[in-house]
């Protein structure tokens, strides 16, 4: 098994490391944010984009982490329904409120960056539809998990659905390409440079980590109040059967 | 292998009777072709145009109609908890009660999907590949929606619960039998859509049932 879930398992240690991780973390995306967003603005106008470019710093970040939290509800319902670990739920229980609204974040400031350049909020683009059915997902696996009261039901339900889910969205989003390429193509995506110069390149990355340790930060207070909220159950329980 | 097939006969039987089984999802579907002329206009080439689209959309919705009771009344009345027991596995139970579904819902509507399509103004060559396309993508919803109903036993509101669940895993099998109606009616290479929507319903058919036990394990423990 990979070392670091091995020793978060114990949920003792969890809550020791979460506790000065979960700030050290927040520090983290504020610093990294703060000097990627510096710099972001600070770069000259694009030639082709103007102004509008700075969107970019906001919004591929958080196209990325709709996917990577995905993978970490994935990976968390893999672990917590074949060892059926409390905390490995409470992580993927904890992740998917995050994945949502980072999916939300992409899905709105891309569109508010498609008005200027392409003049439209909208086009169905395959990358642009495939984004739109994982927020769907993300919306399925919630819906599912506020809908059954019993935790262990829940954990175990919430956990095949992320799983079934994983397995589909490479197969929407080939899928999504395959249906977008089939009905005339779009030019709103040519490929503007070759590569990215680093005076763009530089915020966008910085950017990216903070996105990350944001998320992480987020993630661990997420694990952090759902186990308070189980001990808080288990005590509540403790009382009455007293 | 009687086994296999007496269970099948309760399954498409229980299907059929459910709630008025295949009338109930074959009026919907008839409701949602008449409607969908209704709120677009009359106008012969408008319709023509989306009326393979459209029909295969409302056959997608139609099939959700019955899938909420698919497990959810042998839970209530401990027959799953029997059926769970027998010497069948599982996997096998969850695969024969979602052709038992199919058998009773999805072939009436793959044979009116034709119906509708001519009726919405879609030329009636598209008949062989929208019944081909129905028949396919029914049991690969039936077998997507099995995971779907499983899932929400034992939820609030599971019937609703199904239709949010499922309807993002009905994605891929949408474009593929679209992509392959819209492709015909372009006079363009059709099959690649068809035989992707065969590969995506064989391995719902595979894969579904493994989901659809471990839910309903769930749901019994």
């Amino acid at each position: 098994m990979i070392p670091a879930p091995a020793f978060l398992s114990n949920p003792e240690r969890f809550m020791a490391f979460s506790r000065w991780a979960a700030p050290l973390f927040g520090l983290l995306a504020a610093g990294l944010g703060l000097a990627g967003l510096w710099l972001g603005f600070s770069a000259p106008e694009d030639y082709q984009q103007g102004d509008t470019i700075r969107v970019m710093f906001i919004h591929v970040p958080a196209a990325w982490l709709s996917l990577f939290a995905y993978m970490c509800l994935g990976g968390a319902s893999f672990l917590s329904l074949i060892f059926r670990h409390a905390l490995a739920d409470a992580a993927a229980r904890a992740a998917a409120p995050l994945g949502a609204a980072f999916t939300a974040l992409a899905l709105i400031t891309g569109s508010l960056w498609g008005r200027p350049m392409w003049g439209t909020w909208w086009v169905w683009d395959a990358r642009l539809t495939s984004v739109l059915v994982l927020f769907l997902f993300y919306l399925a696996y919630l819906a599912l998990r506020s809908a059954m009261d019993d935790d262990a039901k829940s954990a175990r339900a919430g956990a095949i659905l992320a799983l079934v889910g994983l397995v589909n969205l490479p197969i929407v989003h080939w899928s999504v390409t395959w249906w977008n390429s089939l009905h005339q193509g779009s030019s709103v995506f040519a490929k503007g440079g070759p590569a990215m110069p680093a005076v763009y390149l530089t915020p966008l990355l910085l950017m990216g980590l903070a996105y990350i340790a944001a998320f992480g930060s987020l993630w661990l207070v997420r694990i952090r109040g759902e186990v308070w909220r189980r001990r808080a159950e288990a005590a509540q329980a403790r009382l009455a059967g007293a | 292998m009687s086994r296999v097939l007496d269970l099948l006969g309760r399954e498409t039987a229980l299907a059929w009777g459910r709630g008025g089984g295949a009338m109930v999802s074959g009026g919907f579907y008839l409701g949602m072709a008449v409607l969908l002329p209704l709120a677009i206009g009359p106008e012969p080439g408008r319709l023509s145009a989306i009326a393979p689209g459209a029909a295969w959309t409302a056959l997608a919705l139609s099939t959700l109609l019955g899938l909420d009771r698919l497990f959810e009344r042998d839970f209530e009345d401990g027959a799953l908890d029997l059926l769970a027991l027998s010497a069948l596995p599982l996997e096998l139970t969850c695969a024969i009660k979602c052709l038992g579904q199919w058998l009773a819902t999805g072939l009436p509507l793959a044979v009116l999907s034709p119906l509708a399509v001519i009726a919405l103004g879609g030329p009636i060559a598209l008949s062989p590949l929208v019944l081909a396309c129905a028949l396919i993508g029914g049991l690969a919803y039936s077998f997507l929606g099995g995971i779907g109903a499983a899932l929400s036993l034992g939820a609030r509101r599971g019937g609703l619960l199904t239709a949010v669940i499922v309807l993002p895993l009905f994605v891929p099998p949408v474009i593929f039998g679209g992509g392959a109606l819209d492709a015909l009616a372009g006079h363009l290479p059709w099959r690649a859509g068809l035989a992707l929507l065969g590969a995506y319903t064989a391995a719902a058919i595979a894969l579904g049932p493994l989901a659809m036990a471990a839910a309903c394990r769930n749901a019994l423990s």
